[in-house]
């Protein structure tokens, strides 16, 4: 019988000390004589931060550990692997099965299961099976394939896959590309990460099959290069299938080639755009140019280009295993299939969470999301879609997560980076902060995103500082719309719409700013006086102990008071007092 | 300080053949120099008949291309969403304070270069910093203060 034990190895496990743990497992093991008959995989990110995961399975029995310690690996061994008894102080509880629960993995499923640098791994999981059938029908077939299970791209503006294909594969040309956008640039957003890290052969997968259908032989991954990890694990994943004739020439004898070049981002969110991506990938700026021509007409060093998503990828080889009826099966009428989040800010679950399209934001945020992560402070509103999406309020959490439903809120479904937010967090600090990325990744060729975006985020920072003017509001909302209609690319239409929503769903904190001078989570510095209420002081001295220049007067039973002179405005006693005293 | 060139010429060697070479070139160039000197951009413009302005549009363009000397360590500060959101901003502006630098720039003894980024894909650790290659979450004032004296004992050692 073997023993599977299974350590998550993505960025985040790896900086929370997977490796030592892993090292120990490996002392242990030998030590103890049970190196034989042990097996270790290194997975990726399974999707759920519990710092270093260990799993560990016993023919059907699998048991997981979170926040495993380098020091509790000889604990595991000894008590679960030789006496047969699982460690129960160390188990993952309850929230970590409500995590998974509420979720339907189809493109997260080998993630945090297989071992992303063993081609073989993936093989046993139904790995390159997609790519084998695809070549006993026709490329045509592919395509009507694709276009019937109803995929729209994942990656932003959910254009039908199926259709971008078609529009692919028309043009008669010596050579034609297929262009993976991992850029993935919404500041709070990792799916593509983990996709790549955990199941990078998924996606090269899903671009052979695409070059197959549109007739091209040469791929580009365009890969953000803060992401070294997944750089790796596709070279590897790269070379690994190469040798197994997955990819080269006449890749498993049906006379069709495709290989695949990893090129490096250089940092700018602007070459997420698909016409700035392949400038980029040319070794220039990378500008955006207006469409028409659209890259499936005139693309990669001016020859049809087919550009899609990592997410978009990986969900091919579903389709062509189990069918495109399987794939339509799940959704809305119009969004099909499911889509993955980052999950982050004040929930008590934070992570990955694929679900179906159609489960409406507060069952997901309550479901594998478990909540707010402090219940005494509520919920104020969720960030969808980073840069180019909104913020939307309580009332709107009944909203279904369709491309439909999301875009009439005025956000959009975006990447799927999805922020919680509560009390404490500011709406006009939040669409402050989305607008000053905008502006900095702004590639300044067309005067509405250069001008006009700096024009608004002065405005806000007015009103955070306490100098805003009521006028200022039509304003914003003017200039926000000329913006919408007028900017070259998709980051300038797209840019005003945190300020936008958060005017249309929270303004009266923008009028708490602007008339009584006041924000109501105490976040814009200029605007908190930094004075201890003494009605709410609990006299516990912690803000006395947390101030890193010693600015907080305080002895036991007394109240604590700030030396303004000394006060930095760090907001560390603000963010520890319990009873939210100091304003 | 005068600049070595020939791991330079090595490394255009490699790439003179290539289509769209510019970006991987300098990516290269600064792996090995920490940054792009003045010298490999001539180099490079005269090896390869582009003029200056062209690769200096790209360094200026991509935020990864630093054209001075960076220092011993790298603070990344991550600004991304949820660090923002859960106070990465107060961190950012902590470091900035205590080591006297702005974003971008080198503290004057060579030790530390501090940096913004957008969400470095742990954002359930959040606010996190990044330390050469090394990860810091739920970071704290307190935490800094801590990691900065680890970091300048290391120098006294
Ligand atoms: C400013 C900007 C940034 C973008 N960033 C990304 C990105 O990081 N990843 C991505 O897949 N698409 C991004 N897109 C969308 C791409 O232009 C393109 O629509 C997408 O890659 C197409 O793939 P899909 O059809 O599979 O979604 C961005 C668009 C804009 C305007
Ligand atoms: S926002 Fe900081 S790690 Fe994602």
């Amino acid at each position: 019988m073997e023993i599977k034990i299974l350590i998550c190895m993505g960025t985040s496990g790896v900086s929370a000390g997977a490796l030592e743990v892993e090292r120990n497992f490996i002392t242990e093991l030998k030590s103890c004589g049970l190196d034989k008959k042990c097996k270790i995989v290194h997975t990726g990110d399974r999707g759920l931060f519990r710092d270093v995961l260990v799993d560990i399975i016993i023919s059907d029995n699998r048991i997981t550990y979170q926040y495993v310690k380098p020091e509790d690996v000889s604990i595991i061994v000894k008590e679960h692997l030789l006496e047969g008894e699982p460690v129960r102080k160390l188990q993952a509880t309850e929230d970590y099965e409500q995590f998974f629960s509420g979720q339907m993995r189809i493109v997260l499923s080998n993630c945090g299961e297989i071992d992303p640098e063993d081609i073989n791994d993936y093989e046993t999981h139904g790995g390159y099976d997609a790519l084998k059938k695809v070549f006993q029908i026709s490329s045509q077939e592919v395509i009507e394939e694709v276009k019937k299970s109803g995929l729209k791209g994942r990656g932003g503006a959910g254009f039908s896959t199926g259709l971008k294909w078609e529009f692919c594969s028309k043009p008669e040309s010596d050579k034609k590309y297929v262009v993976c956008n991992a850029d993935e640039g919404d500041p709070g957003a990792f799916m593509d990460r983990s996709v790549l890290e955990g199941d990078p052969h998924s996606v090269i997968e899903g671009m052979i099959i695409a070059g197959y259908a549109i007739g091209a032989c040469e791929g580009y991954i365009y890969c953000r290069a803060e992401y070294p990890l997944a750089i790796k694990r596709l070279k590897k994943a790269i070379s690994e299938a190469k040798e197994k004739g997955f990819l080269g020439s006449n890749i498993l004898g049906s006379g069709f080639s495709f290989n695949i070049t990893i090129k490096e981002g250089a940092g700018a969110f602007v070459c997420g755009e698909e016409t700035a991506l392949i400038a980029s990938i040319e070794g220039h700026r990378g500008m955006p140019k207006t469409r028409p021509p659209f890259p499936a007409q005139e693309g990669l060093w001016s020859k049809p280009t087919l550009i899609n998503n990592v997410e978009t990828f990986a969900n091919i080889r579903h389709i062509i295993v189990k069918g495109a009826e399987w794939f339509s099966s799940i959704g809305t009428k119009e969004s099909k299939g499911t889509k993955v989040f980052a999950l982050a800010g004040k929930v008590k679950n934070t992570g990955l969470v694929e679900v179906p399209m159609g489960m409406t934001i507060r069952e997901l945020i309550y479901g594998p999301g478990g909540g707010m992560v402090n219940n005494n402070i509520p919920f104020k509103g969720v960030q969808i879609g980073g840069p180019s999406g909104g913020c939307l309020p309580e009332e709107l959490l009944d909203t279904a997560i369709d491309y439909e439903s999301i875009t009439k809120t005025g956000a959009i479904m975006g990447s799927g980076g999805m922020i919680v937010m509560d009390e404490q967090t500011c709406m006009v600090d939040i669409a402050k902060f989305f607008l000053k990325f905008t502006v900095a990744e702004s590639c300044g060729q067309c005067t509405p995103c250069r001008v006009g975006l700096k024009r608004m985020l002065e405005v806000l920072e007015k009103i955070t500082c306490g100098e805003g003017e009521e006028e200022q509001i039509i304003f914003l909302e003017e200039m926000g719309s000329a913006i919408r209609d007028t900017a070259l690319c998709a980051l300038g239409n797209t840019a005003p719409n945190p300020v936008l929503t958060t005017i249309k769903y929270f303004l009266d904190e923008y009028d708490a700013h602007i008339k009584e001078k006041k924000c109501p989570a105490h976040v814009c510095v200029e605007l908190v006086k930094f004075e201890v209420i003494e009605e709410k002081c609990i006299k516990c001295g912690q803000c006395y102990k947390v101030c890193p220049v010693s600015a907080v007067v305080w002895q036991k039973n007394d109240y604590a008071k700030i030396d303004k002179a000394k006060c930095i405005k760090c907001k560390a006693c603000i963010n520890i007092c319990p009873t939210v005293a100091i304003e | 300080m005068k600049v070595n060139l020939s791991e330079a010429k090595n490394i255009i060697k490699k790439y003179c053949a290539k289509e769209g070479a510019l970006i991987p070139l300098l990516q290269d160039v600064q792996a090995i120099y920490g940054y792009v000197p003045e010298e490999v951009v001539e180099l490079i413009s005269k090896e390869l008949s582009i003029f200056p302005v062209e690769i200096y549009g790209v360094l200026t363009f991509y935020a990864q291309f630093y054209l001075t000397p960076r220092g011993k360590h790298t603070i990344k500060v991550c600004q991304g969403t949820a660090c923002h959101v859960m106070g990465g901003g107060e961190i950012l502006s902590y470091l900035s304070d205590t080591l006297g630098i702005r974003e971008g720039e080198t503290t004057e003894d060579g030790i530390f270069s501090l940096e913004r980024v957008a969400c470095l894909g742990c954002c359930g650790m959040a606010p996190v910093i990044m330390v050469d290659n090394d990860f810091y979450g739920k970071c704290t004032i307190k935490k800094m203060e801590d990691i900065l004296s680890n970091y300048q004992k290391e120098k006294s050692i």
